[in-house]
């Protein structure tokens, strides 16, 4: 499926872009960020690593849909 | 339940607006927490900071926060706002306050907000140096 990904912080960065479209072959969150962290490196360098499906923490095993609101939160740095 | 009183700003954060909020005639006490920019991390010295955040859920995670937070304590009300882009030195970048009929359940209701929030709510913050910038990953 094609999802589109939101990205903030350090991983705009480490991606070059606000946003990142790509082709899913995968079902889950968790298969998500293996993608994303293959796809680039420099990912595996932060302390965490999250995906946010429409607003909420995803767990692992939470079931990624095309239409779903999908962004990468690598920790927080608020207050 | 209450309208939720938290709010992202790009304007400079008013601690006068934030306290009348959570005021009223049932809470004997009001705690507020202010978090400031400081200007060295590690001796190195800060010029500024940039935050920003994934607006839509920082602002959820901040109600869940709240909620928590009036479940847990008895506090009457609670307003978490957050400052979002450049802020300079001593600016304020998040004031929390909390409403109680007695004084304990405010101060503990504050520290649970600042703490959760620095856990829990997407917001990211840039220091800029002198020389050079880092996105902040570890928070103490």
């Amino acid at each position: 499926m094609d999802i589109r990904i939101l990205l903030f912080g350090v991983t705009k960065e480490i991606v070059g872009d606000n946003t990142l479209e790509l082709k899913f072959t995968g079902n889950t969150a968790g298969e998500l960020r293996s993608h994303l962290v293959r796809q680039f490196q420099k990912l595996k360098g932060l302390n965490s690593l999250l995906i946010a499906v429409n607003n909420e923490y995803a767990e692992d095993d939470t079931i990624i849909n095309e239409k779903d609101e999908i962004a990468l939160i690598p920790p927080v740095s608020g207050g | 339940m209450e309208a939720d009183m938290n709010e992202l700003t790009n304007e400079k954060l008013q601690l006068d607006k934030i306290v009348d909020q959570v005021r009223n005639d049932q809470c004997g006490g009001i705690d507020v927490f202010i978090g400031t920019v400081r200007n060295a991390t590690e001796e190195r010295e800060v010029r500024y900071l940039d935050f920003e955040a994934y607006e839509s859920m920082a602002l959820s995670e901040m109600n869940k926060i709240s909620e928590q937070a009036k479940e847990k304590f008895e506090i009457n009300n609670m307003a978490i706002h957050h400052r979002l882009g450049r802020l300079e030195i001593g600016e304020e970048a998040v004031i929390i306050a909390a409403s109680a009929p007695h004084r304990d359940a405010a101060f503990l209701a504050c520290r649970f907000a600042i703490d959760t929030l620095k856990k829990t709510v997407p917001i990211w913050k840039k220091e800029v140096f002198v020389d050079g910038e880092v996105w902040v990953s570890v928070h103490p």
